[in-house]
């Protein structure tokens, strides 16, 4: 979806600003938000891409306002009542008020622990040959999908060149939205800066995306 | 779908934006332990994994290592998931990380414009700049502005590589080694290494400073 979290490109929003010895929480809620949102999509309730897609869909206002555990928060309450683990009110009341959807994978204990502190596999078996190679010059499609998608707007349009293959992957567009997971043959590409930002671009720079084989056309 | 046009009103009024995202917090882990979905005890075991298991210094020993063993380099710029996992000592490192090289004719650097994705067990949680707009919308357009708010500055001709991790790739900046660090453990060498420098935001520290 055309989103305002697809910020690659946007102007107007300052200087970037490193905090000196930062925390890795600035308060104590935000670590329950990451260990709520953790362990939910442990236990079955949702998957990573489909995490990202509540984000995304916040109101444009309430996703520049809001900081990034309080977006995590507000995406959570969304999904989980979206998909029935609770009821709407239920947060409001600050208690249980209808009986629990069971998760796919039970409840999450304290011996699941472990597993989810690495990351998960997104690696799959292809489905079909790869379709480009590294050196390949490759359109980014002109597309816009209403729904979750990792194709930047920038990018798309605009021709680069591929430099990696990451093999099959799941594919986020899918499995956002609980399609399956559809995966996709994966590719750095590589886009000169004036072919994204136009002929006053610094020269020197180079930008590179990940982009799934279905983003691509030949060029 | 619930709307969340509520939400800016309410805290102009008896709390801040903190205090009602507290409670709301509170209120949604007594809704999800009432109901069963998870033991809050294993909540707390997560955060305190975050807090003890990963962090940068996972990755300034990667770094120390590729300065210090030319083998381990060429593993690690060959397929970094693999050669990271081979060291005992570094927590354990999930598929997809690439490691990327500075040179003097090329710096990287990592942004994530879609949302937030960071090496979590190379780097820790990523800071909250990493998360935010302005390095989001501006490190692919115009990322030698960006390194001047880090109070870098590269040379004029130097390639600048942004990669932005629009997949569940996860790239970590191999900065070049300092000078004067000739006959240092690597021991020594991590202490060196910087988050930023990882993330193509800084350099390492120079010997003496």
């Amino acid at each position: 979806m055309n989103g305002v979290h697809d910020m690659g490109g946007m102007d107007g929003f300052g200087k970037v600003e490193p905090e000196l010895n930062e925390p890795m929480f600035h308060a104590e809620w935000e670590a329950r938000v990451l260990a709520m949102v953790r362990a939910m999509g442990a236990a079955g309730a949702f998957n990573i891409d489909t995490s990202r897609f509540y984000r995304e869909m916040l109101p444009p206002h309430i996703y520049l306002s809001s900081s990034y555990y309080r977006k995590w928060l507000l995406g959570l309450e969304d999904l989980l009542i979206d998909k029935g683990y609770v009821a709407t009110g239920e947060v409001a009341a600050g208690h249980a008020l209808e009986a629990a959807k069971p998760l796919k994978r039970g409840k999450f204990r304290l011996d699941d622990v472990e597993r989810i502190m690495v990351r998960g596999k997104f690696g799959r078996p292809a489905p079909a040959a790869a379709k480009f190679k590294a050196g390949d010059h490759v359109r980014a499609k002109n597309i816009h999908p209403a729904t979750h998608t990792r194709l930047p707007r920038y990018a798309r349009g605009h021709v680069g060149v591929i430099e990696r293959d990451h093999g099959c992957q799941v594919f986020p567009d899918s499995a956002a939205t609980e399609s399956g997971e559809n995966p996709q043959w994966l590719y750095t590409v590589v886009f000169d800066g004036a072919e994204l930002w136009g002929p006053d671009a610094d020269p020197t720079v180079k930008i590179s995306i990940d982009a799934f084989e279905p983003y691509l056309e030949a060029a | 779908m619930t709307g969340h046009d509520h939400d800016h009103h309410h805290h102009d009024h008896e709390h801040s934006e903190l205090s009602e995202t507290e409670l709301r917090v509170r209120a949604l882990e007594t809704v999800l332990t009432e109901k069963g979905y998870v033991d809050p005890a294993a909540l707390d075991a997560i955060i305190q994994a975050y807090e003890t298991k990963i962090g940068p210094h996972n990755g300034a020993q990667v770094v120390a290592k590729a300065w210090s063993d030319p083998a381990f380099k060429r593993s690690l710029l060959d397929d970094a998931t693999k050669a990271v996992s081979t060291l005992g000592h570094v927590s354990r490192v999930g598929d997809h990380l690439v490691a990327v090289e500075n040179t003097p004719q090329r710096h990287n650097m990592v942004v994530c414009t879609l949302c937030s994705c960071y090496p979590w067990e190379m780097l820790g949680l990523p800071p909250v700049w990493y998360k935010a707009a302005p390095y989001r919308s501006r490190a692919v357009k115009d990322p030698r502005g960006v390194l001047t708010d880090f109070g870098v500055s590269l040379p004029k001709d130097t390639e600048i590589r942004v990669w932005d991790s629009t997949a569940e790739t996860r790239f970590l900046v191999l900065p070049m080694r300092p000078e004067g660090t000739d006959g240092w453990s690597e021991q020594q060498l991590a202490e060196l290494v910087t988050r930023d420098s990882m993330i193509g935001t800084g350099f390492p520290k120079t010997p003496g400073a």
